[in-house]
């Protein structure tokens, strides 16, 4: 047939044609392809969920009183009955602590990295696309902070402000917000460079629009996987400060807390005293390996 | 939109230059500066395409960004037809910007890789308070205009393009502001040959339906030959020679242009070259030769040229920088 129809001309004199739009993926959709077919990434988001869901529903999931002490039933060993993993040195369940004590470690482990994450991508992603001596003041006062070991600097702020979860929480933002500066402004940095941020500038757009839409997408991405990241060493070291003492105070159940004071039972019952390390072994390890497939899945070019 | 009528330059740069200050000694002192531009001084008139041409380092991407204020000139003025820019009772460079736009090298490095292409030709018509639909309409209309039919292109992404594609839609992004004045820094360098060519007749239509002017900076002589109504030849931070297209590609007058066109391969087995090709690299623009910068690579080199620096001088059809077209200016060779 020689008849054309004229509503087959969907191009209005265009001259190049593609593969039809319905095929157009976002970057975004790209990344959760690649995460669904992650299975280490996929396990750790599994468990995760799994120890963050149970935390913040402990209380409505009807285990016994983490609080409640008993003379006659102290280090229960793993599989008693009615204590399926056993008591700690007062008697408490371990389990309904153990589950308890995610809330806290959690938190601490959490929150400080949010809050860093706000102040230190502020201030780098300001000294980044700024540069010049915006960049220089704020980078030195950033290698001040880097000029101490963060253990130490944590324990000593957290010891001078003295011990209580909310000095622990401060102590741990103000470390965590020299590294989460530095990376956002090498990422910052180096987007500024490129030329479709110029070609921005050169469209006479204002800093805050070019920030917005130009830098920001480009730049969320490797400071959040560098964030979820320092979410298994905040655990650690919040954890290490109710270890020494510096954190949490008894009786409130938190993973290096119990761990700290189930110390003494390491040779009576070396599983039980373990077993706080094991979940914060297992918290953290989860956060950096999915922070590892998130690196992975956004690292696409093309 | 056209003030001082077709006579007057759209665009007169007087006396740009801009040392690019080497961060050394113990403090991070600037102690030495490359001179990227070094008083240079041009007009760009109404409709035409200037052609700007050099070797590699020469300063011609650093005209573009200082003719767009993308960096800031140490010193020099710039009047757009007849408003003094960044300066009391003149423009603003923001004002500047909408109407002078430029087209980068790198067409994927120029386009954000996590926008759609229509929201990134949308960026800057929103960015001066344009309606976010009307943004989009115009965006549209631009992709057609540039050959890429917007049912396809508008929403994809910039990896989704190939090459041609990418530098169309810079191309239209630069046109998103109904600019007057468009600088084209290798636009069209890192294409293949064939899309090059449609790229180079889509500027040219597009030219004269938007009546726009070009400044086309390439290293490649016959692109600038085709598509240039006068042609600047660059070398370490100053113009060696300027003028109409025609007298500089048929009758070079600086031994420079002289070699730049010599070294051009010809199809011809016939126009072999015979004159010397250029020796050597050029000289560090950080410490530039005394007198004549090009003295150190040229044949015709005499005193004169390491004392004084020669200045542009009309001879006709072109102006030429050489003590050899200066009358009385003590080369052997000078008229």
């Amino acid at each position: 047939m020689a008849i054309q129809s004229p509503s087959l001309d969907l191009g209005g004199g265009a001259g190049v044609r593609a593969t039809p739009a319905a095929q157009v993926r976002g970057y975004w959709q790209q990344v959760g392809r690649r995460l669904r077919r992650d299975p280490v990434t996929l396990v750790c988001a599994v468990v995760l969920l799994l120890i963050v869901a149970s935390a913040l529903a402990a209380p409505w999931l009807g285990f016994a009183d983490p609080y409640k002490t008993s003379m006659i039933r102290r280090l229960y060993p793993v599989g008693s009955p009615n204590h399926l993993l056993g008591t700690d040195e007062l008697g408490r369940d371990m389990l309904s602590r153990l589950i308890h004590g995610g809330r806290l470690s959690l938190f601490m482990g959490v929150t400080p990295v949010v809050c860093a994450l706000l102040i230190g991508g502020l201030l780098g992603i300001t000294a980044g696309f700024m540069g010049g001596r915006v960049n220089m003041l704020i980078m030195r006062i950033m290698d001040v902070f880097y000029a101490f070991p963060s253990v130490l600097l944590a324990i000593s702020l957290s010891g001078a402000m003295g011990a209580g979860a909310e000095n622990t929480l401060l102590s741990l933002t103000l470390v965590f917000i020299p590294p989460i500066c530095r990376v956002s402004e090498s990422v910052t940095t180096q987007v500024r460079g490129f030329d479709f941020v110029e070609a921005a500038r050169a469209s006479g757009a204002g800093t805050l629009a070019i920030v917005r839409v130009h830098v920001l997408g480009n730049v969320l991405g490797p400071i959040l996987v560098y964030a979820t990241s320092l979410i298994s060493v905040a655990i650690i070291l919040a954890a290490g400060l109710s270890f020494l003492g510096l954190g949490v105070k008894p009786p409130e159940p938190e993973w290096g807390l119990m761990l700290n004071t189930l110390r003494q039972a390491i040779y009576v019952n070396p599983l039980l005293a373990a077993l706080p390390g094991v979940m914060i072994f297992l918290t953290s390890i989860c956060f950096n390996l999915m922070s590892d497939g998130l690196r992975a899945a956004m690292d696409v070019k093309a | 939109m056209d003030r001082g009528g077709s006579a007057q330059p759209l665009l007169l740069a007087r006396d740009l230059r801009k040392h690019f200050p080497i961060a050394g000694g113990l403090l991070g002192r600037a102690t030495r500066v490359v001179r990227a531009v070094d008083d240079l001084s041009l007009s760009v008139e109404k409709g035409e395409t200037l052609g700007v041409v050099g070797e590699s380092g020469c300063g011609k991407s650093t005209v573009a960004r200082l003719l767009m204020r993308l960096i800031k000139p140490d010193r020099g003025t710039m009047v757009l037809d007849g408003d003094p820019v960044d300066q009391p009772h003149g423009i603003t460079v923001n004002e500047l910007r909408r109407q002078v736009q430029m087209v980068f090298q790198d067409s994927y490095a120029s386009l954000n890789p996590r926008l759609t292409i229509v929201e990134t030709l949308a960026f800057a018509p929103k960015a001066h308070g344009l309606p976010s639909a009307e943004a989009r309409a115009r965006s549209r209309d631009l992709l057609a205009k540039v050959g890429l039919d917007p049912v396809h292109f508008a929403d994809r992404y910039p990896h989704e393009l190939s090459g041609g594609q990418r530098q169309r839609v810079n191309i239209a992004r630069a046109l998103a502001l109904r600019p007057r004045l468009v600088i084209l820094d290798e636009a069209v360098s890192a294409l293949d040959k064939s899309v090059e060519a449609q790229v180079l007749n889509m500027l040219a239509d597009l030219k004269s339906e938007f009546g726009l002017t070009y400044v086309f900076i390439s290293h490649d002589l016959n692109v600038v030959q085709y598509l240039s109504d006068r042609v600047m030849v660059m070398y370490l931070g100053k113009i060696v020679e300027i003028g109409p297209v025609d007298a500089i590609y048929s009758d070079p007058q600086h031994p420079y242009t002289r070699a730049l066109l010599s070294a051009r391969p010809s199809m011809d087995p016939r126009k072999r070259t015979r004159e010397a090709p250029i020796q050597g690299d050029p000289p560090n623009p950080i410490d530039p030769p005394s007198g004549c910068r090009f003295r150190t690579r040229c044949p015709f080199a005499e005193d004169v040229c390491a004392k004084a620096e020669p200045l542009l001088t009309d001879t006709g059809a072109q102006e030429v920088a050489c003590h050899m077209r200066i009358k009385g200016s003590g080369h052997t060779r000078a008229p």
